[in-house]
């Protein structure tokens, strides 16, 4: 009591309200709200925040049109038919040919290779993590994974060039030195964490009441993995796949150093090729006058590139959206 | 006296005690459960019911820290022997817990789940059938067997949950607190079922609901702070209680 009266006259006095003689502050002179000024470093705040948001905003806007502005002016001499069904890419020597097919099928062979080394293991991975390994292993193995995901592509590149094609031509002989296969490896490698780490959320994200209800039925761990929680994950694993996935068509580095500079429509990864990205690099690397076809062409392969890589993404999104179950 | 009495219990402990790391949730407990009947296991909040009712599956066994000593003998034989196999153990005693858990899928493949994990495919529909009979929900979901189960409404999915552990016929059911999540219209409804089962299962159910309590159970064991306060049939408990604790904690003086 003595203390609570205290506090109150000490509070008054700070406040500077009138005391009562009792000790209890007067309050009924308060004053009316939406008097008190704003303090002076919200405004300025606020306006800095939204300029930094606007910055990556309009980054996108620009890049965009840039893209855009460049492709139509490349379709103006190519049809778009022609650029997507062709079956030659020869923009940089006579005679000039623009189908896109062959540098498509190379991106496609190397992200498709990347996908089969990635998914499983990744997939494998999640599930360890998620129900299998002890806190302390997982302690250990998580930043390790994470570590990968750190490495510059361009160490993958040369590990691919320098490490996984000798490997790989000891088994067979007739590869190329730039190939899909290496390429493809290092690849899969590279974005096996994404699979993996985004997965393992997906299944922790998976409510531990169904794992009880798995196991008081008697199921074995295998069981309770892969018949609940995959199942029920299932939404987050299949976006983690897209998204590798996406983001194996969009890499550059690897398949620049590794998977060779030889548009070729083919299916069989021992062979060179050229991607779309490593084509870009290049051209953009060349001498390519400005203005002239060839260098328009990189636009239109780009904004082809651009396009593909947003589909994934919004795919990827969707998916999550559509089989995303209700827990409560 | 000491030889028959695993013939006339379905599952004893002898001095059970258990910990979650350092701190002891179980002390000293000796309980005996008699088949076909319903044995209510009440207490406050805290006081170790679920933790007791998850020795009898062993589930407790899936938390880290945890360490148990003593028995649980289950028709005489001790359930954490060596050569027992957990997942035998989960297959003769059934669960349903607070929450309702169905699966996300179909009302079909959720009862399906345990007859296909141990292999019972034959006549498959027959007994998912059955057992949504037995728990009451086949007349309300035979229409949308292969609709997905999260559609059902909390009752239901309870009774679905109730459904899939029967599918497996279980000889002894675990309950914990299987209608606090619901209205009391579906919490009615369970409640009912609980007592229609007892026919042929043996059941126990945690639950602070004491007015359920009454209502269900043959027998009642009264825990606090993790002992065993007393046990005895539901109706002396209820009106002549041996310690005036288990009369302080019906009665609502505390808890």
């Amino acid at each position: 009591m003595e203390k609570h009266e205290t506090t109150r006259v000490s509070k008054a006095l700070v406040k500077g309200v009138p005391l009562d003689g009792k000790g209890n502050g007067v309050h009924h002179e308060s004053p009316p709200l939406g008097n008190t000024k704003p303090r002076p470093a919200e405004a300025p705040v606020r306006g800095l925040l939204f300029l930094s948001a606007l910055v990556s905003v309009m980054t996108t806007i620009g890049i965009v049109l840039v893209l855009a502005t460049e492709a139509v002016s490349f379709f103006k001499t190519v049809s778009v038919f022609d650029f997507l069904t062709g079956t030659k890419w020869t923009p940089l020597f006579e005679p000039k040919s623009f189908g896109i097919m062959p540098l498509l099928a190379g991106t496609l062979l190397v992200a498709l290779g990347a996908s089969l080394v990635a998914i499983p293991i990744g997939l494998a991975s999640a599930i360890y993590l998620s129900e299998y390994s002890s806190h302390r292993v997982r302690s250990w193995v998580k930043p390790v994974l994470e570590v990968l995901a750190g490495v510059p592509t361009v160490v993958y590149g040369y590990f691919a060039l320098t490490f996984i094609t000798p490997i790989l031509r000891r088994v067979f002989p007739e590869m190329s030195i730039f190939n899909a296969a290496s390429a493809s490896i290092a690849m899969g490698i590279m974005i096996l964490p994404m699979v993996s780490s985004l997965s393992e959320d997906a299944m922790r994200a998976v409510p531990r009441s169904l794992r009880e209800a798995a196991y008081a039925l008697g199921s074995t761990r295998y069981e309770v993995a892969s018949r609940v929680v995959v199942p029920a994950a299932a939404s987050g694993i299949t976006a983690s796949f897209i998204l590798a996935v996406s983001r194996a068509i969009g890499e550059t580095m690897i398949v620049a150093i590794a998977a060779g500079a030889t548009p070729k429509l083919t299916l069989n990864p021992l062979e060179s090729i050229q991607t779309m990205t490593a084509y870009i690099v290049q051209v953009s690397l060349g001498d390519a006058p400005y203005g002239t076809i060839e260098y328009k062409t990189i636009f239109a392969v780009g904004l082809l590139l651009f396009l593909m890589t947003l589909g994934m993404n919004i795919l990827g999104q969707w998916v999550t959206r559509r089989y995303r179950e209700v827990y409560r | 006296m000491m030889a028959n009495t695993s013939d006339r219990f379905i599952l004893q402990t002898r001095n059970l005690n258990l910990w979650y790391g350092e701190r002891k949730a179980l002390a000293n407990i000796n309980i005996d459960i008699q088949p076909q009947r319903v044995t209510a296991i009440i207490g406050p909040s805290g006081c170790g019911k679920s933790t007791l009712l998850r020795c009898f599956n062993r589930m407790n066994e899936l938390l880290p820290g945890i360490r148990i000593e003593g028995q649980v003998l289950y028709n005489g034989e001790d359930l954490y022997g060596s050569n027992v196999d957990v997942t035998e153990v989960r297959y003769r005693i059934g669960m349903v817990f607070q929450k309702p858990t169905p699966f996300p899928k179909s009302i079909f493949e959720n009862v399906a789940f345990g007859p296909r994990i141990h292999g019972l495919t034959e006549n498959l529909a027959e007994r998912v059938e059955r057992s949504l009979q037995q728990a009451a929900l086949w007349d309300e979901v035979k229409d949308r067997l292969h609709h997905n189960a999260l559609g059902l409404s909390g009752g239901q999915q309870q009774r679905l949950c109730i459904a899939r552990a029967l599918a497996l016929e279980p000889e002894v059911l675990l309950m914990d607190e299987p209608t606090s999540a619901l209205d009391p219209v579906a919490a009615g409804k369970v409640e009912e079922l609980i007592v229609n089962l007892k026919k042929r299962y043996t059941i126990v159910i945690v639950t602070h609901n004491l007015q359920q309590g009454a209502r269900v159970a043959d027998t009642t064991a009264f825990l606090l702070g993790g002992e065993l306060v007393e046990i005895g049939p539901t109706s002396e408990m209820y009106t002549r209680p041996r310690d005036n604790r288990t009369e302080a904690y019906i009665t609502g003086r505390f808890g």
